[in-house]
């Protein structure tokens, strides 16, 4: 079928852009560089929701990790006066580092392992047509599910109460002392 | 277009694939031919304004200057600065100018003519709009200047800001159309949301404004103080990309205005399917009714202060888009269309009738709601008003404690091109 090369053209070189963008920001030594391709890891992530018929979440991919977090990293490194004349950033946690994405990565994959249990094969999920299974109304569906009791209602607020202490708690340090 | 080459003999997708490309190609040029054009509308209009004739020697009214200057800056030396960081100091003009073109793709000319009607059309162009933002930082911090530097700063701050009243006042045509697709938000305006919701289309126009850095909120490129500003360094063609993409964004976002709360190429009767050129022009005398505003503003008015740029934004319309959001979402549900019903109404005759005949017959379904949400939008705006008097009020009163009654001063002479 055509459609489905491509769909793998198009994923081959999403990934391409998300891993190859998440190897540069871990081994480039100019961090202002590193945020940079953190941005191209971040776009293709959001390239990744609209292959998946999620135009919802790729526009809010980049609106909120592209247009706010990486933003504010941005900000946060041209803010901090000794890193701003510095090119070259020298890193003695890496070890560190690569002990977290060595977890993250373990846990993941017993996270996809588990779920596909019992008398689902591994991997299976994967081979099916991706676009056949969305309804046409996705963002409507995606609405209704976070303000229905019975679906993602209470993580919903849950989530929303935590934003809230959070600012807050962000204003109470930034004020000013009387 | 794609019937036509499947007809000649093309294979189908090679066919949708080329019509789509050549699609992008149109869409994308619109903008940029359209600069050649507002640049010297612009020119003259600042000229009139300003009591002098403006671009009067380059061919017939001065209409080839923007070409003398084309040439001009494409013959220039490229200068790259030394010390700055070159990949991301090309790459940022080139940004700037994507940023804006790519808005184009949702916005709809007719009822047929759009880049993409994406059901996330309004969710899209503000994604966008964040471009924009990474492409000042970029050319600020790549220039290697302290002057880009600081302008990117001021910049980023005035962007990130107004994003928030203007994506508050965004969700409000999104909310009475009950779709955040473009041409669907076109379709529910049977009356222009305008009518229903001034103060939203105020504010979203007002923080646009903010967003493209036209005067007043201009000092993101305060000569006087920061030199030019994030693109102090460039020149030639590069710094022309700059200022093709601030031209360009400052009409998309007349045409957005237009398109979200004046009823986009709707008007009356026409732009029903099958008009599509009438749909056009109405879309773009829309924007160009609006653009006459933009330039009146920008040749008027003096630049605010940066602390002003900040305190108008989150003292004042901040909280008033987030009360009129909370308003609307009140008062609009009870008030939902009912289109069948007018059907219905029209269909039995009366006075019913008479009315669905000038104006269609959505216009009687949106009639109750917007009677509604207009009344609640002037009360707001009368409380809103009132308050901002009282703070003048109060901060004259201390600044007249402090230094005495001002005496009356000459008007600074305009600043402009």
């Amino acid at each position: 079928m055509q459609v489905d090369v491509v769909q793998w053209l198009f994923f081959g070189m999403l990934s391409v852009l998300v891993i190859g963008g998440a190897l540069a920001v871990v081994t480039t030594r100019n961090i202002f560089h590193a945020a940079l391709w953190l941005i191209v890891s971040l776009f293709g992530v959001g390239g990744l929701y609209v292959l998946l018929a999620a135009p919802f979440l790729a526009a809010i991919q980049v609106l909120v990790y592209i247009g706010a977090i990486v933003i504010l990293i941005i900000f946060a490194i041209m803010l901090t006066r000794r890193l701003m004349g510095l090119r070259e950033v020298p890193n003695n946690q890496w070890p560190f580092g690569l002990a977290a994405a060595a977890i993250t990565f373990l846990v993941l994959s017993f996270g996809i392992i588990l779920s596909s249990s019992g008398s689902t094969p591994l991997f299976a999920s994967f081979r099916e047509p991706v676009l056949a299974a969305v309804t046409s109304d996705s963002l409507r569906d995606l609405g209704v599910a976070l303000v229905d009791p019975n679906q993602y209602a209470l993580p919903f607020i849950l989530a929303s109460v935590l934003l809230e202490a959070a600012m807050v708690g962000a204003i109470v340090l930034a004020r000013e002392e009387n | 277009m794609v019937d036509f080459l499947v007809s000649s003999g093309w294979d189908k997708n090679l066919a949708v694939i080329v019509a789509s490309a050549l699609g992008a190609v149109a869409v994308s040029s619109l903008g940029l031919v359209w600069i050649l054009v507002s640049i010297w509308l612009e020119r003259k209009f600042a000229g009139r304004v300003q009591d002098r004739l403006g671009p009067n020697r380059t061919g017939p009214y001065g209409l080839f200057q923007t070409f003398a200057d084309v040439g001009k800056l494409l013959t220039k030396e490229d200068i790259t600065p030394a010390g700055a960081d070159k990949h991301i100091y090309n790459l940022a003009p080139i940004m700037a100018v994507a940023s804006v073109i790519l808005i184009f793709g949702v916005i709809p000319f007719s009822h047929n003519w759009i880049g993409a009607d994406l059901n996330v059309g309004a969710l899209y162009f503000v994604a966008v709009g964040s471009f924009a933002t990474l492409a000042v930082l970029l050319a600020g911090w790549a220039s290697n200047n302290k002057y880009a530097l600081l302008g990117a700063f001021r910049a980023i701050a005035a962007l990130i800001s107004y994003e928030v009243p203007m994506i508050l006042s965004l969700a409000v045509p999104v909310m009475l159309a009950g779709s955040m697709s473009m041409q669907d938000i076109v379709k529910g305006q049977s009356i222009a949301y305008v009518f229903a919701v001034p103060v939203s289309a105020l504010i979203f126009f007002i923080s646009q404004l903010a967003e493209v850095g036209r005067s007043p909120f201009d000092l993101i490129e305060a000569e006087s103080e920061i030199v030019a500003g994030f693109n102090i360094e460039y020149s030639g063609m590069k710094f022309a990309m700059f200022y093709a993409a601030e031209f360009i964004h400052a009409f998309v976002i007349c045409t957005l205005t237009a398109v979200l709360f004046f009823g986009g190429w709707r008007l009356f009767g026409f732009g029903t399917p099958g008009q599509e050129l009438m749909g056009w022009i109405t879309v773009w005398a829309k924007s160009f009714a609006l653009y006459i505003v933009v330039m009146l503003l920008r040749n008027t008015l003096p630049r605010i202060r940066i602390d002003q740029m900040m305190g108008f934004n989150w003292k004042f319309l901040v909280p008033l888009s987030l009360v009129n959001f909370l308003m609307v979402m009140f008062l609009a549900r009870p008030f939902t269309p009912d289109y069948a019903a007018a059907d219905a109404a029209v269909a039995a005759g009366g006075l019913a009738a008479v009315i669905g005949g000038i104006f269609g017959n959505g216009f009687i379904a949106e009639l109750p709601r917007t009677v509604v949400l207009l009344i609640a939008n002037i009360v707001l705006f009368w409380g809103a008003v009132s308050l901002l008097r009282r703070y003048g009020a109060a901060q004259r009163q201390l600044i007249e404690a402090r230094y005495g009654t001002p005496k009356a001063v000459a008007p600074a002479p305009a600043t402009g091109d």
